[in-house]
């Protein structure tokens, strides 16, 4: 997008394109955003500029869960009051805040830093899966919890993965698909509404 | 007069990519419009009312809306979710190479209703019993035909002369089989046995059902997928990504499961 005229100065068109380039950004937010920094005092610039410097001179991936981290291996991991022998599998980091927000998972966790997508040419081979087979290669995990998101590219990815673990002699799960709450039933599709039935429970 | 703000129509879901905080970018497959990107928003939240009935390899009723770039959609419904091809990875594999090779091969908004049905029946036919290569290879055969890549299989397409039934060769190159005398001067020619070409044949003329009676052992079929992969290949000048997922998948269920 550099059609930039002169009129803008040479740094704040070099700030414009690199502002352009972040996803969900277009010509006219990257300008906006510009120049909302440009007003910025000073201080403020510099904390967002060290912020950016920090997390990509300090952040690493822990060598053994795959997760982003500060210190590898990284705080779940060491954490002696986790229970080691489940590990929960999830496609991106971000998963793994999700379920961490519940507070009702007390054990490991792995991700794989994406999904089997064969139509986008993205292949097993892409994804952490020999590392999450090292892990288990010890005999300490006895349950591996599938938690890749319930859509067309998770479940290839969990049967994947299922296909793969079944000869080691591990427990493996899936999580529940059921009904979200705060929907509505008319609203829900014959998929979800039929595992939801497969998984019902005594209330 | 313009084309109305909101419209219906049916449509199977081919692939689908992220876009921004929670949205989608669908490519769906119609029987009038042919294929399109359509918007999808909101549909990654859990609260979505719309995600499931718009995984892809589901056949849905759409309701769009124009848009600025592409047309937004403002309700769906399922018609056929091909339940148990989401169930076997094997099937799921093979329904997601026919959503690519219809992805690659049609252009964008050209109506197409026969190759519409043919995709719907193959994911029919893929969610049921039949024998699934059988299925795809006549999706194959099918699908290059109707977008005018029929390949020739009654004459040398070297010299023109007759076909004798013998050993020939197939070059996808040159659009087919090629007779003993042109397989000299061609590139990329492979043998073609007698038995794969009547099987080429009857893939080209015959219905499916007959084309299910078909008997056909290992070596024989990895023939014909091979003559027709080449083929294929050779028209999108691409490989095709589901393929190799396809092979894996035969790889690792062959031999032991995995190396630990």
């Amino acid at each position: 997008m550099n059609e930039s005229t002169p009129a803008t100065a040479a740094p704040l068109a070099r700030l414009i394109d690199e502002l352009y380039k972040l996803p969900g950004i277009g010509p006219k937010s990257a300008q906006r955003l510009a120049y909302y920094l440009l007003r910025m005092p000073a201080v403020e610039a510099q904390s967002l500029a060290s912020a950016i410097v920090e997390v990509k001179e300090r952040i690493t991936f822990c060598a053994i869960c795959q997760n982003v981290t500060e210190i590898d291996p990284c705080g779940i991991c060491t954490d002696s009051q986790r229970d080691r022998t489940i590990v929960c599998v999830v496609e991106e980091p971000l998963d793994i805040m999700a379920i961490e927000r519940t507070q009702s998972y007390r054990g490991l966790h792995h991700v794989l830093h994406g999904a089997i997508s064969p139509i986008d040419g993205i292949g097993p081979e892409d994804l952490k899966i020999s590392e999450l087979l090292n892990r288990l290669r010890s005999g300490e995990v006895k349950e591996i919890i599938l938690a890749t998101n319930p859509n067309l590219e998770g479940e290839a990815t969990a049967m994947y993965l299922t296909r793969l673990l079944r000869p080691l002699g591990v427990r493996i799960t899936r999580l529940a698909r059921g009904l979200p709450v705060g929907g509505d039933l008319e609203y829900a599709d014959d998929v979800t509404l039929s595992r939801a039935l497969e998984g019902r429970m005594e209330s | 007069m313009a084309a109305p703000r909101v419209y219906k129509t049916e449509a199977v879901v081919l692939r689908q990519r992220r876009l921004g905080e929670a949205d989608r970018i669908l490519v769906i497959y119609t029987p009038a419009l042919g294929k399109m990107d359509v918007k999808a928003r909101g549909v990654r939240k859990t609260t979505s009312r719309m995600s499931g009935h718009l995984q892809p390899l589901t056949r849905c009723m759409l309701q769009l809306a124009q848009g600025h770039v592409s047309d937004v959609v403002a309700g769906c419904e399922t018609l056929e979710s091909f339940q148990p091809l989401r169930d076997d990875l094997d099937r799921l594999s093979r329904a997601l190479y026919a959503a690519e090779l219809i992805d690659r091969f049609v252009p964008e908004r050209a109506h197409s209703y026969p190759t519409y049905r043919l995709l719907v029946e193959t994911l029919r036919r893929l969610a049921g019993s039949d024998d699934p290569d059988t299925v795809l290879r006549f999706f194959e055969m099918r699908l290059v035909d109707q977008c005018g890549f029929r390949p020739e299989l009654e004459v040398c397409s070297g010299c023109g002369s007759r076909i004798e039934s013998e050993q020939n060769h197939f070059a996808p190159l040159s659009g087919g089989v090629v007779c003993r005398g042109c397989v000299a001067a061609l590139a990329g020619a492979r043998v073609l046995s007698l038995n794969a070409l009547k099987v080429l044949r009857v893939l080209q003329r015959e219905s499916y059902n007959d084309v299910a009676r078909v008997r056909m052992d290992g070596a024989m079929a990895d023939e014909v997928e091979r003559h027709l992969r080449s083929y294929i290949v050779s028209v999108l000048e691409r490989d095709l990504n589901a393929a190799s997922f396809i092979e894996r998948l035969r790889r690792e269920g062959a031999g032991h499961a995995v190396e630990v």
